[in-house]
């Protein structure tokens, strides 16, 4: 392993291997970080949305038309425009609008319309029928929110974390630009302020890589844990 | 002897843009505990609209239904929700929770009924027997036959010890013999347990199979309200015929 580092090394330039390293490391922290906090707001908005609308187990126009243009607003804002936009909130919430914290807190925020929208999708796939059993059965709206809209949609939640975590990481990689942290920033500092090709083309491998690998992991997950298809 | 469903002048219209469709138009009946009623008529008689507002799955436009002399258009959400709990319903399309497996979908109205899981599991079990299915409590739907789902959703409906179950074209969707043996499940059930059975079909076949009284519905309202033997000697309306003749039709093919 040491072997090939300073092989890697010898190619790159001396620490920059060790810095590609701490650099995938907080992209990924960067990434999971706020795709959790981003499911925090996003995943309670989805279901909001899927239920308040017309077809949904309570509808409620005046809900689902706010939630809707919200949640439509906070998707058209670019996410370099929001970043900056909330710089004083980012500030407020983790001291400092830089770096790896200063990037989660607008990550998070870019996540959660757009969590919502597939938490939406994904439950409204949900089969009418199943719905209509467990009101048959005297089942309360949150019983049928959690034990069936949740759990039937599962295999579909999943896929949506998957496109969700493949997303905020194309973000955190813009983020770079003003000084985000992580393979982002490196690949702007280094490949594209300095001129050093390598780099750059070998953080853009590690991020397609990174894709990959979560692409891969989570299709799997969904499908082994899908009860439909025995 | 009490009526344990009993629907007055009851109707359901819907808006389909700018025009008023009555699905159910004024209709009233009523059910004597422990029969077997059926209800019968051609597609968009207004059959299932019908069943969905006796436990108010679809509240009707006007009109009472009185459960044990309980009026469920005046319950309030949580009364009507206890209500539910003893109207047991099955499904065409048998609407189990295809992420769970059968042990835990015949749990699932234990569960909403917040029953201690050691206690729901061995009722479950139980029910499984009773609806022959005991090999398959961890199997999931999706590795099920229809007949074999349909079992599991009668289990389930029985779960929460029913006083009516309301079955909604329950074996449109099984073929002919599976359709025999989830009937005489039926008819077990209402012999051994005496639950109430509403059975929502377009098959004159399952109503001769199991049913005492029937209703014959066209175009939303009542046709005909009339015992079994009745209706098959002597149909007097219309439609009643007509849903005769196509059995005669349905028995001939199957014949030949």
């Amino acid at each position: 392993m040491n072997t090939f580092l300073s092989l890697v090394d010898g190619y790159l330039g001396n620490g920059v291997t060790q810095m590609l390293l701490e650099g995938t490391r907080d992209t990924l922290i960067m990434v999971f970080v706020s795709t959790f906090f981003g499911y925090l707001l996003g995943l309670p908005l989805g279901v909001l949305l899927a239920v308040s609308d017309k077809d949904g187990i309570r509808p409620n126009a005046v809900i689902y038309r706010s939630l809707d243009i919200v949640t439509n607003v906070f998707r058209s804002i670019p996410f370099l425009i929001l970043l900056i936009l909330i710089i004083p909130f980012t500030k407020m919430l983790v001291g400092k609008s830089y770096g790896t914290e200063g990037t989660i807190v607008p990550l998070a925020i870019a996540a959660v319309p757009f969590i919502a929208r597939m938490v939406e999708a994904s439950l409204k796939e949900v089969d009418k029928g199943v719905i209509e059993a467990a009101q048959s059965m005297g089942a309360g709206d949150f019983t049928i929110i959690c034990k069936v809209l949740i759990a039937e949609a599962k295999t579909s939640l999943l896929v949506g974390v998957t496109v969700v975590l493949g997303t905020i990481l194309g973000y955190s990689a813009m983020a770079g630009t003003v000084g985000g942290g992580g393979l982002g920033d490196i690949a702007i500092r280094y490949g594209y302020y300095r001129y050093q090709l390598k780099i750059m083309v070998v953080t853009v491998v590690i991020l397609v890589l990174l894709v990959q690998i979560m692409q891969f992991l989570g299709m799997l997950i969904s499908r082994k844990t899908d009860k439909r298809r025995l | 002897m009490s009526k344990v469903i009993r629907a007055v002048n009851v109707s359901k219209t819907f808006k389909v843009g700018a025009e008023t469709v009555t699905a159910v138009d004024n209709i009233s009946f009523e059910v004597e505990r422990g029969e077997i009623f059926g209800i019968i008529g051609l597609s968009g008689a207004g059959k299932s609209t019908l069943v969905r507002t006796l436990n108010l799955l679809e509240r009707p436009t006007s009109g009472q239904i009185f459960i044990n002399d309980t009026d469920l258009t005046r319950a309030g959400i949580k009364d009507l929700r206890l209500a539910r709990r003893k109207i047991g319903m099955i499904f065409q399309h048998f609407n189990l929770l295809m992420q769970r497996n059968i042990i835990d979908n015949v749990c699932f109205p234990m569960e909403i009924q917040k029953i201690k899981r050691r206690d729901a599991l061995e009722r479950a079990y139980k029910l499984l027997e009773v609806v022959g299915l005991s090999d398959k409590a961890k199997a999931y739907p999706s590795q099920l036959s229809g007949g074999q789902k349909q079992r599991v959703a009668i289990a389930r409906a029985l779960a929460s010890n029913p006083e009516i179950i309301l079955c909604d074209e329950a074996t449109s969707a099984l073929d002919p013999q599976t359709t025999r043996s989830v009937l005489d499940l039926l008819r077990k059930i209402n012999e051994e347990l005496g639950i109430t059975i509403i059975v929502i079909t377009h098959e004159m076949s399952v109503v001769r199979d199991i049913c005492n009284r029937v209703l014959v519905l066209e175009n939303g309202a009542v046709a005909e309200n009339s015992t079994v033997d009745e209706l098959f000697k002597h149909p007097r309306s219309q439609a009643a015929k007509d849903l005769l003749l196509i059995r005669n039709v349905d028995d001939k093919r199957r014949a030949i």
